[in-house]
């Protein structure tokens, strides 16, 4: 006779291989339903629904929710086909096919075509764009219709432009004559917008004919944008809302000591940096440059700065969790004998210069550079940190004084950080280095396929960029946000962006 | 033809040229600034090809004297022009936020300005007690307070201990009367008791200044109760000065609640206005500026008829 008790259902369960389902509310099976209030400390009056003009993760959110890609970084960070159902290269990765999904509908009964993607990419392609990703546009030599297939045809190899069309700024809308309408924000993805104020809410319903199955399982959602901290705080701790993100290190402990609340971290590619521009003295010396990378503390930046939320830099941009990250480089670590052999290798005894920095650069950035000039003091350098107004950091600090602090939310790929920040000529060079060998093999390694001879390629750009570069990154950061327990996350979250790579509304559901 | 009309035929003049002046200076003072407003919607992802483009597409390249112009022919015509960050109509977005600051406003003002006199009016009657020390000392420590903190003392007993009322104020513009009074009222109270001291103490003040005059003390002579006294003998010739500080505080509770506004996330003019600012989105910044000056404006315009309307010396020589 079966006789069933707690003890043999769960050796049954077991046995069939459902152990997964253990009672743990985060990775319990989907549920649809629910409404979701999330708070984030981005967005401003000045968003609006044109894709050429996204800047901030408040947008990345919203357009996640309502727009598809033609490809998506999925969890585990590789790359799945979103509104192309299958994409290929050629042998020399200059030519890019991608097959387009029938039968996907927009949230106003429109069909996608081929068209609409040709319209959409074409937006940030035109002359006169003002598009924040018109360099990856501008790589696309020519666009063109082959059936259901749309061909892309580069200037240069690129063995990841897949990873780049799957930027939330090449949102597929629908279009008309070639012209896109994002006046409403009409799109294929899983919420529909009800309402929009630009730096203060969105509201969403789910819709009904969102193509892609097990996903979008709120019913509504309201996404807030709340600037302040405090408040932020606040109305996760009472419960007003269900996410709030942007915590930082000092409130942390605060946030989850509140009933029902928990942290959420990610570690990404999140990175702050103190970039010295190369062509300007004391830093063309690049024995200067390693002395200074020698006389930071990065450990204690680590646990002052970030609370213990995040992990060390090592001088170059590409984080533990790439994998192309060089394992086999030297840790640089605080050594200020090593500091003071490199400047006298530069014959000099003592090194004197400004750090200008301002918590518009990061949260913590001036405090940051307080403690790097108190470490620094030991190898005899000594270093006066400016601290600068954060209205026009960007415009006038960074880039314009020799020694300021930065901040880098990071790439999906190594490719495009480095193209980013250190290729010579990179629109955001902060450090203004030129390296003939490290342009290089980062066009070889762009176009490479076999992924053995990349990964050989990417470590010595970072072996480059530690030993010759201009920027100290001591610290890797973690995002951190807070989370009531009426909110599930699944198992495996994408670690690219801040909350599971910004497409939370669309992979979560209410526990 | 009547007096009180010219003159307030007269003010409203002087209001337009007013406003004149102030959007001229709001204008050239946003231009002395450094940055524009492509390079603020662009951000960090600005580079010199795409800042080109969009001060194209926003008419930014044109010389500002020409660009005021043409601003100003438009605002004639009623047509208040496109907000540059966001393409919106500058009316659209304003009147919801204006909708939004109104109603806060109404609301600090319904509870402080009867709140204000009748306390002035209960310090000035029993003036020198204890209540009347207590009373100002209370109002002066919290006008002496800084509003964001006040703010949060308010937030951390209602919402956080009690639980009672919301800590953000997260109207909508499609939520129901009730929902909206309960989101607002703990920033009306925060504005309460910053704006009541003012309100009290001037009351007070003018009351208590007209108590040592001879027709006092003729109607205590009479036998007239001291409330009776200061209600209707007092009262009535000190409104001048009441009524001004009350038309000075309400536009403040109009014009100077940024910072109320960021504690409670409340939707209002005065952070949209600070965004503009940042933005350098100059005919949001323009209308808004030119909306906060008629406050001022017809506020003192109401409070300067009203206190000649009262004070018949005055009514009879303009």
């Amino acid at each position: 006779m079966l006789r069933t008790n707690r003890r043999t259902f769960i050796q049954g369960a077991t046995a069939l291989g459902l152990a997964s389902t253990l009672p743990r509310a985060a990775f319990a099976q989907p549920t649809r339903g629910g409404r979701l209030r999330a708070a984030m400390g981005h967005g401003s009056t000045s968003d609006s629904f044109d894709p050429a003009l996204y800047s901030n993760f408040y947008m990345r959110a919203q357009t996640f929710a309502r727009n598809n890609m033609l490809t998506e970084i999925a969890p585990d960070q590789t790359l799945r086909g979103e509104l192309a159902e299958r994409f290929e290269a050629n042998a020399t990765a200059d030519v890019w096919r991608f097959k387009i999904r029938e039968g996907v509908e927009f949230h106003n009964g429109k069909t996608l075509t081929p068209e609409d993607v040709v319209a959409s990419i074409d937006y940030h392609r035109v002359d006169g764009s003002k598009s924040a990703v018109k360099s990856s546009a501008e790589s696309i030599a020519e666009i063109s219709i082959d059936g259901p297939w749309v061909v892309m045809t580069l200037h240069e190899p690129n063995a990841d432009f897949a990873y780049l069309i799957s930027d939330f700024h090449f949102s597929i809308f629908p279009s008309e004559n070639g012209k896109i309408d994002f006046s409403e924000g009409v799109g294929t993805g899983g919420y529909v917008v009800e309402s929009y104020e630009p730096g203060v809410r969105t509201e969403f319903k789910r819709f009904a004919n969102y193509w892609k199955p097990d996903s979008a399982y709120f019913d509504e959602i309201e996404l807030l944008t709340v600037a302040d901290k405090t408040a932020r705080i606040t109305a996760i701790a009472t419960g007003q809302v269900d996410i709030a993100d942007r915590i930082d290190a000092t409130t942390a402990s605060r946030v989850e000591s509140a009933s029902g609340v928990r942290l959420f971290r990610t570690s990404g590619p999140q990175h702050f940096s103190f970039a010295m521009n190369v062509t300007q003295d004391p830093f063309t010396d690049r024995n200067v440059r390693l002395a200074l990378k020698y006389a930071v503390n990065r450990e204690e930046m680590v646990e002052k700065i970030l609370g213990g939320y995040g992990s060390v830099g090592n001088d170059h941009p590409i984080p533990s969790s790439s994998p192309y990250f060089n394992v086999d480089l030297e840790q640089h670590s605080y050594d200020p004998d090593r500091a003071r052999f490199h400047m006298k290798e530069a014959g000099l005894d003592s090194i004197s210069t400004e750090l200008h920095a301002a918590d518009a650069a990061f949260t913590g950035a001036v405090d940051a550079a307080t403690l790097y000039s108190e470490s620094a003091r030991a190898a005899g350098i000594d270093i006066k940190v400016a601290r600068e107004p954060n209205d026009g950091y960007w415009k006038n600090i960074w880039r314009n004084k020799p020694w300021a602090a930065s901040f880098w939310s990071g790439r999906s790929t190594a490719d495009a950080m480095f193209s980013l920040t250190y290729a010579s000529g990179a629109p955001w060079n902060e450090t203004a280095w030129n390296n003939e060998r490290f342009d290089k093999i980062l066009i070889a390694a762009r176009g490479e396929l076999d992924e053995g001879k990349r990964r050989e390629m990417y470590h010595e750009m970072q072996k480059l960029v530690h030993d010759e570069g201009g920027a100290v990154v001591p610290m890797f950061a973690d995002y951190i946000v807070g989370l009531r327990d009426t909110v599930a996350t699944p198992e495996v979250t994408g670690n690219n962006l801040d909350l599971d790579g910004l497409r939370f509304l669309e992979r979560w559901w209410m526990a | 033809m009547n007096p009180i009309l010219i003159l307030i035929a007269k003010r409203l003049g002087l209001g337009l040229l007013t406003l004149w002046f102030v959007s001229f200076g709001v204008f050239f003072a946003i231009e002395a600034l450094p940055g524009d407003t492509a390079e603020a919607i662009l951000g960090q992802s600005a580079t010199p090809e795409t800042v080109a483009a969009l001060r194209e597409e926003l008419h930014l390249n044109q010389p500002a004297l020409l660009r005021y112009w043409n601003w100003q022919i438009a605002v004639l015509t009623g047509d208040f022009g496109t907000s540059l960050s966001n393409g919106r109509p500058v009316s659209e977005l304003i009147g919801t936020r204006l909708g939004n600051t109104m109603f806060l406003a109404g609301m600090a003002a319904l509870i402080s300005v009867p709140l204000a006199l009748c306390l002035g009016l209960l310090a000035a009657l029993w003036r020198n007690s204890l209540f009347d020390r207590l009373i100002n000392a209370v109002t002066l420590t919290s006008i002496s307070m800084p509003e964001f903190f006040i703010g949060y003392v308010l937030i951390f007993a209602f919402a956080i201990r009690a639980g009672i009322l919301p800590p953000m104020s997260a109207i909508s513009p499609t939520m129901g009367l009730p929902d909206r009074i309960v989101f607002t009222i703990l920033p009306a109270l925060t504005l309460t008791l910053v704006v009541v001291a003012h309100m009290m103490r001037m009351t007070r003040a003018s009351l208590v200044n007209l108590l040592s005059l001879p027709y006092v003390e003729m109607a205590r002579l009479k036998g007239a109760r001291e409330m009776r006294v200061i209600l209707f003998h007092v009262l009535p010739n000190a409104l001048g000065p009441i009524v001004t500080v009350i038309a000075l505080n309400l536009a403040y509770l109009i014009t100077g609640v940024v910072v109320v506004e960021v504690v409670f996330v409340y939707p209002g003019l005065g952070q949209l206005l600070v965004d503009s600012v940042s933005s350098r989105d100059l005919p949001v910044v323009q209308v808004s500026c030119m909306i906060f000056a008629s406050a001022y404006i017809l506020l003192n315009l109401t409070a300067d008829v009203i206190a000649i309307v009262s004070d018949p010396r005055q009514l009879h020589r303009t």
